[in-house]
């Protein structure tokens, strides 16, 4: 799997109302790679994810993936959103079967793969609950189950622990981590938190608004084999204080 | 006070307040009639009125207009139903046709369905069709923009996501939005459903040979206020019975929503 985002400018509107959104994004993404888009509201780091998910089109530039131009969204670029990322009328296990259903894969291959994935993210119990008996983190693990379901070559995550309460979130990145080493997904993390950044990505791009542009990035070469311990060990929050000063030099630079 | 808990308890039961006061309302009607304050042509006692009901009934009036009602409203309200929804989905998921058929509908709406009627006479002579095509005008476009409203309002993450799942087109309106404006739909057919049943009644007092609103206007004609009281105690307890009826229909079809 190879993603590559190349030149990639953004403009809403039209004539002297037009608003430059994003400004020459270049970056690529390989298999099993975990990455981070880091900004305040405004950076367009969402903007970046909705155009990979062929959403939006690009104003310029190109995004490939796997050499193939994107053109519309399609099931090799699962996305999780933060609000209403399942359908209130259907099952957990409803939910995970929907993509798959949605492409055609013969029942006997989804009920398996459903209770599969169910699995995967520790909700092999919860399968008939509808979402509004389920708690946000639990939500948001059945949204991952079923991208996962469909196959995709990557992974969109569109702020998707954003809603939920410090600790239960602290805990999802830990089943994200988690889930990545043992599935080896690729993923694309839209995230304005540094420190979630900075637990699951092997690479950090920071992104400064107005307009939404790339200005710095990281490899964060960090010792994961204890999250617990990593939150509070002296290089990570070396690391982590260098980014949120960065972040604060952009705001500041506004006011 | 002090209340016993079980009393409390059997008064919090939601029906229970609602049943008391109808039961107000009855015991007031009861006492002034039996008083003999006012003439009896004004204010028939309860038993006068459940003695004239009783009677239509046996007659088998009371069937017969009820029936015919009933067939009215039913028939343009489905005719209603039917075209609003595909027309208010279509204006709900593409801007262009909602920019088209918008302004005319919000026009159309504001003209009063019974001001319709001389005109449908002149159309349809004074057969069903005028009737059932008063129910269909009066209720259509209210059908139509509240269900174009509920699609506007299905929120972008749940249509997109099915897009990023690999849906595209037909699947993506009947499994997402189909599902997700299901309650709001029914909502709406129960709301519209009230006007429907005025329209019928209008339509009875202008030209019917039978119906509730035709009975009621002969009874005026002969002062007969015990059966103007029959016909308008069925009108309510038929159109209570619908209302009931799509609430359950919603409860049992839209679980998720409650």
């Amino acid at each position: 799997m190879h993603l590559q985002v190349s030149q990639v400018s953004k403009t809403f509107g039209e004539g002297r109302d037009s608003k430059l959104v994003l400004d020459d994004i270049n970056f690529e993404l390989v298999s099993g790679q975990f990455m981070a888009l880091v900004g305040s509201s405004g950076s367009g780091k969402s903007t970046v994810m909705r155009l990979i998910a062929g959403l939006d089109r690009p104003s310029s530039g190109t995004i490939q993936l796997d050499g193939q131009p994107v053109r519309r969204p399609g099931s090799d670029r699962g996305m999780v959103f933060q609000k209403y990322s399942l359908y209130p009328w259907l099952t957990a296990a409803e939910n995970v079967a929907f993509g798959m259903s949605l492409q055609g894969r013969p029942k006997p291959e989804i009920r398996e793969r459903t209770a599969y994935f169910l699995d995967v993210v520790g909700l092999a119990e919860a399968g008939r609950r509808l979402p509004r008996e389920l708690s946000g983190g639990m939500q948001q693990r059945v949204a991952i189950a079923r991208a996962l379901a469909t196959e995709p070559k990557v992974l969109l995550l569109d702020e998707p622990f954003g809603a939920l309460d410090l600790q239960i979130r602290e805990s999802m990145q830990e089943f994200l981590h988690d889930l990545w080493r043992r599935t080896g997904l690729t993923a694309l993390l839209i995230t304005h938190d540094i420190e979630e950044a900075l637990l699951l990505s092997g690479t950090v791009h920071i992104m400064a608004p107005r307009p939404g542009r790339i200005v710095h990035t990281v490899d964060v070469q960090l010792d994961r084999s204890d999250l617990r311990h990593l939150r509070v060990s002296q290089p990570f929050l070396e690391m982590r204080e260098e980014l949120a000063s960065c972040l604060r030099g952009l705001d500041g630079a506004l006011l | 006070m002090t209340w016993s808990p079980a009393l409390r308890r059997s008064f919090s039961h939601p029906w229970v307040l609602g049943t008391l006061g109808i039961l107000t309302v009855f015991l007031v009607w009861l006492i002034v009639t039996s008083s003999g304050t006012v003439d009896k042509l004004f204010l028939p006692s309860p038993g006068t009125v459940w003695e004239a009901g009783t009677n239509q009934f046996r007659g088998g009036i009371l069937v017969n207009d009820a029936v015919a009602s009933i067939r009215r409203v039913f028939l343009g309200f489905i005719l209603s139903a039917g075209l609003a929804l595909p027309i208010g989905i279509a204006m709900g998921t593409n801007r262009l046709i909602c920019r088209f058929l918008e302004p005319l509908m919000a026009l159309i709406r504001y003209m009063p369905a019974p001001a319709f009627i001389p005109l449908l006479i002149i159309y349809f002579g004074l057969e069903e069709l005028p009737k059932v095509m008063l129910i269909f005008i009066g209720t259509f476009f209210f059908n139509t923009l509240m269900i174009m409203d509920s699609v506007k309002f299905v929120p972008h993450e749940l249509v997109e996501t099915a897009l990023t799942l690999g849906g595209r087109g037909l699947p993506i309106l009947t499994r997402v939005v189909a599902p997700y404006i299901a309650p709001q739909v029914l909502d709406t057919y129960r709301i519209n459903m009230a006007s429907a049943w005025n329209l019928v009644i209008v339509a009875e007092l202008v030209a019917a040979n039978e119906g509730l609103g035709k009975r009621i206007s002969l009874a005026q004609r002969f002062l007969r206020t015990d059966e103007i009281f029959v016909g308008l105690i069925v009108i309510g307890l038929i159109g209570l019975m619908i209302d009931l009826g799509f609430r359950f229909l919603m409860r049992r079809a839209c679980s998720w929503a409650n």
